[in-house]
């Protein structure tokens, strides 16, 4: 008997059913996800709460090394624990390219790392559907002795590719690295921008349905960058699903469909790229989340930039000069002490400070209720167009009366005043360096 | 209608996750399907600690040559020559390099497996791979060059046979498949426990190189199991590798005689290693990121 061929009545439904079902498929699901870390050097009394933990498992009791509901940041530790991650939930839909970001220690490599499995979570569940491949660094597993082919097939397999696999991307790999001339040499005697290409483009040519990237970005010149950002592009284009981690904020927005802005181990936000990358750069001087410490006596009340015309203003040109404000109240009365501005770049690193002390300015003999009122001229600042973050900390020698980090944003913009140059400038660089050009 | 058909495909849904990540998974949980998938890699493993090891040496693989043979010239010297200790009857040369060759090949093995964790943690810090990957493909290139010994040892038994000596190679050289695999078993074995236990007490790395070489004197290896006095005998009768050792002499070399028993006992703790070991390496690889 012949079987009868099943037509729907009514086909659209059917078919916007399964366009539905894939769009919203979910291909990554973390339910609850925490993970706690043990602190200082282990080795010390790991032994003893070793059989702690035994016994209280014996004894049928609660874990007595996780306390659940402590007040969550990493500056409250809680004993010689710490929560990197605390309760994510989030799921990932197919074909997203997801930009996580976040400032340092917020849990965004730790929450990289237990997708790659690298480590396992302290609790929870992450669902995956599909392989996962990561780019937590790469040139994972190359050895120097061997040479770039050789390479090519290690970091393959160590990367998830089978032999067979590799062989088909052979050629396509060895072109896209641009090192086809040195296959046959050992990797050893690659200059370093050789030896990163050749990683990127093995790891670039993975077919995973889940791609992890974190970082790699920041290596290679501008050119091989470019080539880089296109092949995630073109990865994602092909239906494919990338979670990217970084902190330069434009890459994760010119790359990214959505976007989860994580703080102190928690999901804060998750959404569209855009409102993540400004929510990001909001809560980064947000009061309520910023990083606060000191006796207090004296403290901060006022703070901000403004511009040489008194606007307030936190954009400048390369080579201006800007005003930062800072008012302080004292609740006591304080002797001579010292106000510093510490600035720091959109990843966190210290560029540069300023202190009363540059100007042989003296701060000194607050009397109690008295308000301190400075004003602090910056003159022509040359770090290089990004975002910055300015510390203020107020103190002296036996203490911090006030600290607040990074609470003060302000970002710098190329400009042509100050650098001709008509295209725009190193990422890679810190400063930019003013130069006269003449021909002898 | 509506509800019955979405729970089916939520139902569906969730069937279709091929991977799901837990904190605690069973001890059992041992995944050899997915170790199976990564075989590809495991070679390239091999292929590398081949290829590297021997990079920039004059001599190359002669190395694997020289290192028995000068053991067993000062095994001679000293024990043969100088301490007196008999050997069955068999010429000194050719009784000690039989028993150093197997030796080695155990001795390497568990040295080099007991520091899988920390030799490898940079790579598993970024990487997932199945972590018994390493630890497998270090005893397949500790096996390439075991046979490459081995075909030396034959070579200078097949010198003393022309020559001849008392030496009898006889059906039971059928079992030195079975004898290489279970060096290989026990070395892998205790490796990976010791790797396991390294990585949270790190004292067991320096008890590793001096422990194995002290062990060697608990084998019949310098001297043969004919000549040990009955109140010690229990205690080495108790080394697994004893037996091991004492087959593979017999095999090759016709003198003393195999006991199956002693054999099996040997195999079962072999296997009994092993499945402890691949166990508590399971267990260990999925948090030691943590403690290392």
């Amino acid at each position: 008997m012949k079987k009868a061929l099943w037509i729907p009545y009514n086909i659209d439904v059917v078919i916007n059913k399964l366009k539905d079902n894939k769009m919203s498929d979910t291909i990554i699901k973390l339910d609850n996800i925490s993970k706690q870390y043990r602190l200082g050097v282990v080795g010390t009394g790991t032994l003893s709460h070793d059989l702690n933990r035994l016994f209280a498992k014996i004894m049928g009791k609660e874990d007595p090394t996780l306390k659940v509901g402590a007040k969550n940041t990493l500056d409250s530790v809680d004993g010689q624990y710490v929560w990197a991650l605390k309760d994510i939930n989030l799921e990932v839909k197919s074909g997203e390219v997801l930009g996580i970001i976040g400032k340092n220690g917020a849990g965004k490599s730790t929450l990289l790392k237990l997708l790659s499995r690298v480590t396992s979570p302290t609790t929870g569940e992450i669902k995956v559907k599909g392989r996962i491949a990561s780019l937590l660094e790469v040139g994972t597993g190359f050895h120097p002795e061997l040479t770039g082919k050789e390479n090519i097939y290690l970091n393959g397999a160590i990367l998830g590719m089978t032999k067979k696999e590799i062989d088909s991307k052979y050629e396509e790999i060895i072109d896209f690295s641009g090192v086809k001339k040195y296959a046959d040499t050992p990797v050893k005697r690659y200059s370093s921008g050789m030896y990163v290409r050749l990683a990127f483009a093995v790891a670039a040519h993975l077919e995973p349905e889940i791609l992890i990237i974190d970082e790699v970005l920041a290596v290679g010149d501008a050119e091989f960058q470019k080539k880089a950002i296109g092949k995630m592009k073109a990865v994602s284009q092909s239906g494919r699903t990338v979670l990217f981690v970084s902190h330069n904020l434009t890459a994760v927005e010119q790359l990214c469909t959505k976007g989860v802005l994580m703080m102190n181990g928690t999901i804060v936000q998750h959404g569209e790229v855009h409102d993540i990358v400004t929510a990001y750069k909001k809560t980064s001087i947000d009061p309520e989340h910023l990083k606060r410490s000191g006796t207090r006596v004296i403290e901060f009340t006022e703070y901000g930039v403004k511009d040489m015309n008194g606007k307030k203003n936190n954009e400048f040109y390369l080579g201006e000069d800007f005003i930062v404000d800072v008012k302080a109240k004292a609740k006591e009365g304080i002797d001579i002490s010292d106000l510093t501005l510490d600035i720091r770049n959109d990843a966190n690193e210290f560029i540069g400070h300023v202190t009363n002390a540059d100007d042989l300015f003296h701060i000194k003999d607050v009397k109690k209720g008295e308000s301190l009122d400075v004003q602090v001229l910056v003159k022509s600042i040359t770090f290089a167009p990004g975002t910055y973050y300015i510390s203020l900390w107020l103190g002296n020698a036996y203490g911090t009366y006030d600290y607040i980090e990074n609470c003060i944003q302000f970002s710098i913009k190329q400009g042509d005043s100050y650098i001709l140059r008509p295209h725009s400038f190193d990422k890679r660089a810190k400063v930019v360096l003013q130069s006269k050009w003449t021909r002898k | 209608m509506e509800t019955i058909e979405k729970e089916k495909l939520t139902n569906k849904e969730s069937e279709n996750w091929t991977m799901v990540i837990k904190p605690k998974r069973s001890l059992f949980d041992v995944d050899l399907a997915e170790l199976w998938r990564y075989r590809d890699l495991i070679v390239l493993f091999v292929k590398r600690d081949f290829v590297s090891k021997f990079k920039q040496t004059i001599l190359g693989p002669l190395w694997f040559i020289i290192q028995p043979l000068i053991t067993t010239l000062m095994f001679t010297v000293v024990f043969g020559n100088i301490a007196g200790i008999p050997t069955d009857g068999i010429p000194k040369m050719l009784f000690y390099l039989s028993g150093i060759v197997g030796w080695t090949y155990f001795a390497t093995c568990l040295n080099d497996t007991s520091q899988t964790f920390i030799k490898n943690a940079s790579i598993f810090g970024k990487v997932y791979f199945p972590r018994l990957a390493l630890p497998i493909s270090v005893v397949i290139s500790n096996l390439v060059s075991f046979v490459i010994q081995f075909v030396f040892l034959l070579c200078f038994l097949a010198y003393f046979m022309i020559v001849g000596a008392d030496i009898h190679p006889n059906i039971n050289v059928l079992l030195l498949p079975v004898l290489v695999l279970l060096i290989a078993g026990l070395g892998l074995g205790f490796g990976i426990i010791i790797s396991s236990l390294t990585t949270k007490y790190r004292d067991l790395t320096h008890l590793v190189a001096f422990g194995v070489s002290l062990w060697m004197y608990a084998t019949p290896i310098i001297y043969p199991l004919s000549e040990i006095p009955e109140k010690y005998k229990l205690f080495v009768l108790a080394n697994p590798m004893t037996p091991i050792v004492e087959t593979f002499k017999v095999a090759l070399l016709g003198v003393g005689e195999i006991n199956y028993y002693q054999l099996l006992y040997s195999f079962g703790f072999t296997v009994a290693v092993l499945v402890v070991g691949v166990l508590i390496f399971n267990k260990v690889e999925k948090s030691f990121m943590d403690t290392v």
